[in-house]
């Protein structure tokens, strides 16, 4: 056996020589990783029209959902997610859902809103049509999320599912997490009103999408 | 009996109804098929290629000297093949660069320009065309034909494509969109427009080995620098700053994904 202080050098030597090649020699961590390529973005993008830098400082559930990408999201994840953004709904005061479909269409259809090259002080539409069948006139419509063709005359003209519209249209991220959805309300594209419109889109009975 | 007097009727027309919006969306993807098959007739790339190869032998900037010693990956001088193992780890810049972050360096070095003024005004407009789109027109035109091999070998190749690959899932702005929402599965389309999966060989391949392109809708040769900084724009987040480091890593995890694929462009899109 090494005598008492020759097997603490030993041990302190082993100790840093782990440390070092711990240091050097493995790649950065994943975790490492993201916050390189958020901190390199910031630096990459300057401020033009009204998208301000703060648009690159993402919240809980972005920073979520960037981070799960491609990966199975943990349950637990899911229901945090979902039950954080279910608080934030502005629900109507009046309690009513249901605006005028003929203005929903026309939010639905208009995809100009938030980008540095629109006019701020246009009210900005919700592009649905770019991602969901709706009207069936409308043959120039996006495959990203389900087709909503007759969506309320499927489901049933329900004050549930006229709630279950709004809710889902002001913050998608209630309802299922890490969806491709944008929070229309929850991020100030739409405004209750508004959102109402679309609902009645999809729930009025005499909205072209239930026809 | 009755009843299927009625009935038999009213199945029919909703069963034409249904094939008449079935049909009239087939025919409006095969006429979209058939203009840009028309397309290919003629590009006025040709156009933005030979300017480029005339302004990269011009003596030009406060050293009044020519681009053509440029050292774009395969040493002083040789243009053929280069943009196919771009983007890349340079040892005299110690950085990865791709072609546009690498026309800026010779610009400086060789030409004497600040890299302020040799970043200056990249992408072309109604009223005035951009020398740069013209130079990347001619160097990616040298490599046409030639398979997509972008390296890995260096370690800051490496950290580049780990970064491209996060930046291409980072969700932000005001709509939580990332590169992913558009461009993270298979077959999906915006309105009519196809959208290549990025995330997937077939797709990263058809995509980048086809910029730039030649825009028809806009009358401009368009890079691949310009083609994120216009994603961005839509994905509503801030300005894309030209030649950053978030576009050269983004582009490397893009180009890196198509490889194996011959190079195709510049070409010519809607």
């Amino acid at each position: 056996m090494l005598p008492r202080p020759a097997l603490v050098s030993v041990l302190v030597i082993a100790a840093a020589a782990a440390a070092i090649l711990v240091g050097c020699a493995t790649t950065p961590s994943d975790a490492q990783v993201s916050a390189k390529a958020a901190a390199v973005l910031k630096a990459s993008f300057r401020e033009q029209g009204q998208a301000k830098l703060d648009r690159l400082t993402q919240d809980d559930t972005q920073k979520t959902c960037s981070e799960y990408s491609g990966k199975a999201l943990p349950k637990d994840i899911a229901e945090r997610i979902e039950k954080g953004n279910l608080a934030t709904i502005g629900w109507p005061a009046d309690g009513k859902y249901l605006g005028d479909w003929k203005v929903g269409e026309r939010i639905a259809q208009e995809g100009r809103g938030m980008q540095y090259s629109d006019d701020p002080k246009v009210a900005a539409g919700a592009n649905c049509y770019a991602c969901h069948q709706l009207a069936p006139q409308e043959l120039s419509y996006g495959t990203i999320g389900p087709s909503l063709y007759q969506f309320g005359k499927v489901r049933g003209y329900t004050e549930e599912n006229r709630k279950y519209a709004y809710g889902k249209i002001w913050n998608a991220e209630a309802y299922n997490a890490c969806t491709n959805m944008p929070r229309f309300g929850h991020s100030g594209i739409l405004n209750a009103q508004q959102v109402k419109d679309v609902v009645a889109l999809l729930m009025d009975p005499d909205s072209p999408v239930n026809k | 009996m009755r009843h299927h007097r009625v009935s038999i009727p009213v199945v029919a027309l909703v069963l034409a109804l249904a094939t008449c919006v079935v049909q009239g969306q087939g025919s409006t993807v095969d006429e979209i098929a058939k203009y840009r098959a028309a397309l290919q007739d003629g590009n006025p790339a040709e156009l933005w290629e030979a300017r480029g190869a005339a302004l990269w032998k011009d003596k030009r900037g406060p050293k009044n000297a020519s681009l053509e010693p440029c050292d774009l990956g395969l040493g002083a001088g040789k243009v053929k093949g280069a943009y196919a193992e771009l983007p890349r780890y340079f040892a005299d810049a110690d950085r990865v660069m791709d072609l546009e972050t690498r026309i800026v360096w010779c610009m400086v070095t060789l030409q004497g320009y600040t890299e302020a003024d040799a970043k200056r005004g990249p992408f072309g407009g109604p009223d005035r065309k951009a020398d740069m789109e013209a130079y990347v027109a001619f160097v990616t035109s040298e490599s046409r034909g030639i398979k997509m091999n972008v390296g890995q070998s260096h370690p800051k190749e490496q950290e580049a494509y780990r970064l491209g690959e996060k930046m291409f899932y980072f969700r932000g702005g005001t709509h939580d969109f990332a590169c992913a929402t558009c461009h993270g599965e298979d077959a999906k389309r915006i309105r009519l427009q196809d959208l290549p999966n990025l995330t997937q060989k077939a797709g990263a391949q058809k995509a980048y080995t086809t910029w730039p392109a030649y825009r028809v809708s806009q009358g401009e040769l368009r890079s691949f620098q310009w083609r994120l900084n216009d994603c961005f724009r839509q994905q509503r987040f801030p300005e894309l700053l030209f030649a950053s480091d978030a576009s050269i890593a983004l582009t490397m995890f893009l180009a890196r994904n198509a490889n194996g694929a011959p190079f195709d462009a510049p070409s010519i899109k809607r």
